[in-house]
């Protein structure tokens, strides 16, 4: 157990490697060269002389990259030029990254909360019509791209019925205190409910549009393994020793279905935070995904290079984590 | 009255798109309290169906299911889903082939035969669990505190077939049934399974269905025999009496078809010749009769119904002569 | 019993005396069918399968036939009097024109009809660049293993923790300008670790296979045992992923659109740069969005479908 968390991690340390020789390469191949990336249009002639120096570009490139990595390692990334000018690439992203979080997690617990019970239904009344009708739901959840089912939502919702915000984080003048930065959380904290509701009537429309892709396959996933397990022979043992549905269903169908259906939802992640960043940008919502998307518009490299570095380590460390839980989840794995 | 009366039982299997297919073709038999009976034949003869169909454990679609099964009185094949759950593992017990698929594989061993006496007699875990413990003694589990919280990986093929057994009798059913339960396992472990099955049943005075296509098995355990070929029964008889002089062309072929110990040097093998897929219908005269060396005119447009010889169910209209009447045949030849 | 006599000739015989049910059922038995074979005969009968697979075939035929079928040249701004960007007004639907004009006075319908066929390019292209890189990449992998296998799985790793759309803006970015070649490697390039993945594992199971070992044990050359013995039995699973990929490429290729990394010459049209464009009068001509978007969404569905249902007839636990 202990070697096979060390080798993962240091598997993780090579992907991050690997990572950071790209993003190096990356950013020495932009159009313009480095210093223009960096430093955008308007900078100075001293300033573009300073960066040189700084990126050593009369050194060896080997120099260079450590000098680079060195920077990242230290959280240097630079200074945004576009999205927030000014402010430092590390500050916006920790100003930007509950919104993000926050919104993640509500859509992937949207995903989770109707994919699985719906997944198991269906599975258990195969070729009903709950299941076709859940089934074909799925493949059309799939076949729409996430930006337009956002923009329809907000056109639906907010533009038309005015039910909802159509965009923002939370209402202008609404005054709140904060203590975490998770909107909804801090509402609670302080006791300030209608915070904690102005904050998730904002999250809504963006939760649902982020939230189909992960649940059509978290659906597919969990009416796939159930259907493998309801076939295996430890439930017909289940049945012949007369246990209750109940029981039959939570010790042994899920309890077995369960385990490639938490390697998706690990999986989703990556989904989630693409998914972000077209979702933010529709209903301007002022997290990590809307600040790839403004990046990429104003060519600001900086928050850009930041922003897929600490995409990537995201990834890779839920990932970690996911691999980790299936010696929790699966004794065969720990016991070993 | 007998504990278990099987009536006509019939089990048509119907796919999608597909012939129906009668697996289990109006079987009838009997089982008294605490006896042993045998249900022998060939894969696809039937015979786990008609434990699946006795238990209720068959697909509620692509099955139907017709005749009577009754048990101490009760026709089990009329009860809800839910009065049928009552009985399983309370008053019907059953083993499966294969241990290692039959046991989750994700809990521990000791919860798998805690949780039918906490269905059926509402024990707390923790007792449940004391009672657990000495039901894997009894099976002959060493150490069996350690294994309550082992998972099924964990032990060996042998071991996972007795937890199983423990689990099936934990609740002191009338009747088990046991489907295949030593196939799976090594020749050695097989031995000592079915001893320990013999043992169990002796002092419990429980009811045994044997089901398997070994007449090794059933010739060490069963009391009855009954023989079963394309879905309906061929023979039946004592043990004793059956494996002495077995009668249908069908059981004497499978007797003479085991290799012998004492048999002359080169001396060669005598297969049942043709296979499962020569069959013709029953409706249409003797399945077996493609494959019978005793087959006759009448054998391919007659459908033989189970007749009584001295003790002896028979399904066959030229049976294999008894001993007495192949010499009073010879003498009357002359 | 007569010896010697053949099992055909024997059951020829009974069926005589015994009638038709059992010469049907000798017939009717599968002997050794192929797992293609009976994928096929399954598919012929699946609704979700015909579905998609004619959604797939009208829409090739519109794409090759369109520039016949559509009235109007895609170009052509024709109806720039009727755009009047003070009221924000753009065409009406009318004679001529039974879907209106765009906001820059262009035949809609004809738009549409010709999108289809750079949207077909988009997404075969994106798929086939994808699959070639994975191919190469999985081939490498799989087949020689060792430290070459690590190498390359890492470089897959690294490529799938960066979520698509970003390693698309990514790659895009390196390009100063956008065209339609650009948004077609960044969007492959979202495709070639899926590939990569799958090939690599496909490869990996059979080098342990008894196939593939018995041709190793006959002599036959390397190159020969991947390319002949191996790849066919990784087909199967590469035609499903690539008919998945087809309809994500478009969904992707759309996406990039809509964040400005699109190709901006939109004299030759595409759904997914229509769609995107749009997106700045959106709100005053809802329609310019709503049916390039129902064009991707029908197609997307198609492949998903048939993908989808090419997925389960290959299954071999669903096989019968």
């Amino acid at each position: 157990m202990l070697r096979y968390s060390v080798r993962r991690l240091l598997q993780l340390v090579a992907v991050l490697a690997v990572l950071s020789l790209l993003l190096f390469a990356w950013l020495r191949s932009l159009p313009g060269g480095p210093v223009s990336a960096l430093l955008g249009e308007r900078a100075t002639e001293e300033s573009r002389h300073n960066l040189r120096a700084q990126l050593g570009l009369d050194q060896p490139i080997f120099i260079q990259y450590l000098k680079f990595l060195g920077r990242a390692l230290s959280g240097d990334f630079g200074i945004s030029t576009g999205v927030q000018s000014g402010d430092s690439a590390v500050a916006i992203f920790v100003q930007r990254f509950p919104a993000t979080i926050e919104l993640a997690v509500i859509a992937l617990a949207i995903a989770v909360a109707i994919g699985i019970p719906l997944g198991y239904m269906a599975a258990r009344r195969r070729d009903s019509f709950l299941d076709n009708i859940s089934v074909v739901s799925s493949l059309i959840g799939v076949a729409v791209p996430v930006f337009f089912l956002a923009y329809l939502l907000k056109y639906v919702f907010a533009e038309q019925l005015h039910w909802l915000p159509d965009s923002g984080r939370q209402t202008g003048d609404l005054e709140a205190t904060r203590v975490t930065g998770f909107f909804i959380l801090d509402g609670i904290l302080t006791r300030e409910w209608d915070a904690s509701l102005d904050a998730f009537l904002h999250l809504i429309l963006p939760a649902i549009a982020l939230a189909t892709i992960p649940f059509a396959v978290i659906f597919r996933i969990t009416r796939a393994a159930v259907l493998d397990v309801l076939n295996e022979d430890y439930v017909r043992t289940a049945r012949a020793k007369g246990l209750t549905q109940q029981v039959i269903r939570s010790r042994h169908v899920l309890r077995n279905a369960l385990l490639p259906v938490v390697t998706t939802i690990g999986l989703q992640t990556g989904g989630l935070l693409a998914g972000a960043i077209l979702t933010e940008k529709v209903f301007a919502y002022p997290g990590l995904g809307e600040a790839v998307a403004l990046s990429f518009q104003k060519r600001d490299y900086p928050v850009l290079q930041m922003l897929v570095l600490t995409a990537a380590m995201v990834y890779v460390l839920v990932n970690l984590a996911v691999d980790l839980s299936y010696a929790v989840i699966d004794p065969r794995v720990r016991t070993r | 009255m007998a504990l278990l009366e099987v009536r006509d039982l019939t089990v048509v299997f119907q796919r999608k798109g597909e012939e129906p297919f009668t697996a289990v073709d109006e079987v009838s038999f009997d089982v008294e309290p605490g006896q042993t009976v045998g249900l022998v034949g060939e894969s696809g003869c039937g015979k786990s169906v008609t434990s699946l169909a006795i238990m209720g454990l068959l697909p509620s679609r692509g099955a139907r299911v017709s005749g009577s099964v009754r048990f101490e009185g009760t026709e089990l094949l009329r009860l809800s889903d839910r009065a049928m759950r009552d009985r399983r593992g309370r008053d019907l017990g059953m083993v499966f082939q294969d241990p290692l698929s039959s046991l989750n594989p994700v809990i521990p061993i000791g919860l798998q035969v805690s949780e039918v006496l906490e269905r059926h007699r509402g024990m707390q875990r923790k007792r449940a669990l004391r009672e657990a413990e000495e039901l894997l003694r009894r099976v002959g589990i060493p150490d069996p505190r350690r294994r309550l919280t082992e998972y099924p990986h964990q032990l060996s093929g042998g071991m996972r077939q007795r937890a199983l057994i423990a689990t099936a009798l934990a609740c002191a059913p009338r009747l088990l049934i046991a489907d295949e339960p030593t196939t799976a396992l090594d020749v050695t472990i097989q031995a000592q399974i079915l001893a320990l099955l013999a043992e169990l049943v002796r002092d419990t005075g429980t009811a045994l269905i044997m089901i398997t296509h070994d007449l090794g098995v059933v010739a060490g355990l069963c009391d009855e025999v009954n023989v079963l070929y394309g879905g309906r029964i061929v023979e039946r008889g004592e043990r004793h009496a059956l494996f002495a002089e077995p009668r249908h062309p069908y059981t004497f072929g499978l007797l003479a078809s085991i290799p012998r110990l004492d048999a002359p040097r080169g001396e060669r093998l005598e297969p049942i010749r043709g296979s499962v897929a020569d069959n013709i219908p029953w409706t249409h005269g003797c399945a077996f009769a493609p494959r019978c060396p005793n087959s006759i005119d009448v054998c391919t447009s007659v459908t033989p119904e189970l007749g009584d010889e001295h003790g002896r169910l028979l399904r066959c209209h030229n049976p294999v002569p008894v001993a007495s009447e192949q010499s009073a045949a010879v003498s009357a030849s002359g | 019993m007569a010896i010697g006599t053949g099992r055909k000739e024997r059951i020829d015989e009974l069926a005589e005396r015994a009638g038709d049910i059992a010469v049907e059922k000798a017939k009717t038995e599968d002997v050794g069918v192929s797992l293609a074979a009976s994928a096929f005969r399954r598919l012929r009968r699946n609704p979700v399968f015909l579905l998609g697979a004619g959604i797939i075939v009208v829409f090739i035929v519109v794409a090759v036939l369109s520039p016949w079928l559509a009235p109007h040249d895609p170009a052509a701004r024709e109806l720039t009097d009727q755009v009047i960007k003070a009221r924000n007004e753009i065409p009406p639907p009318q004679a001529g024109h039974p879907l209106g004009g765009d906001e820059q006075g262009r035949d809609l319908l004809s738009r549409l009809l010709v999108g289809s066929q750079q949207t077909l390019l988009v997404g075969v292209l994106a798929t086939m660049f994808g699959l070639a890189g994975g191919l190469v990449m999985g081939t490498m992998a799989g087949a020689l293993a060792g430290w070459v296998d690590s190498l390359v799985m890492r470089a897959v790793d690294v490529m799938l923790s960066v979520p698509g759309i970003l390693l698309a803006v990514s790659i895009a970015a390196l390009f100063p300008r956008p065209t339609i070649f650009t948004v077609i490697v960044a969007v492959a390039m979202i495709q070639v670790p899926v590939f990569a993945r799958l090939l690599r594992g496909s490869m990996l199971s059979q080098r342990a296979s008894d196939h593939v070992l018995a041709a190793r044990a006959l002599g036959v050359k390397p190159r020969a045992v991947v390319f002949r013995h191996m790849l066919p039995n990784a087909l199967g699973p590469v035609i499903v992923q690539s008919t998945l990929v087809l309809a994500i490429a478009i969904i992707d290729a759309a996406a990039l659109s809509f964040l400005g990394l699109g190709n901006p010459d939109d004299n030759k049209p595409e759904w997914g740069q229509m769609l995107g464009n749009s997106q700045a009068v959106i709100d005053s001509h809802p329609h310019l969005a709503f049916l390039p978007a129902a064009c991707i969404i029908t197609v997307a569905l198609g492949f998903t479908l048939v993908g989808e249902s090419l997925r389960d007839a290959l299954d071999p636990k669903n096989r019968r």
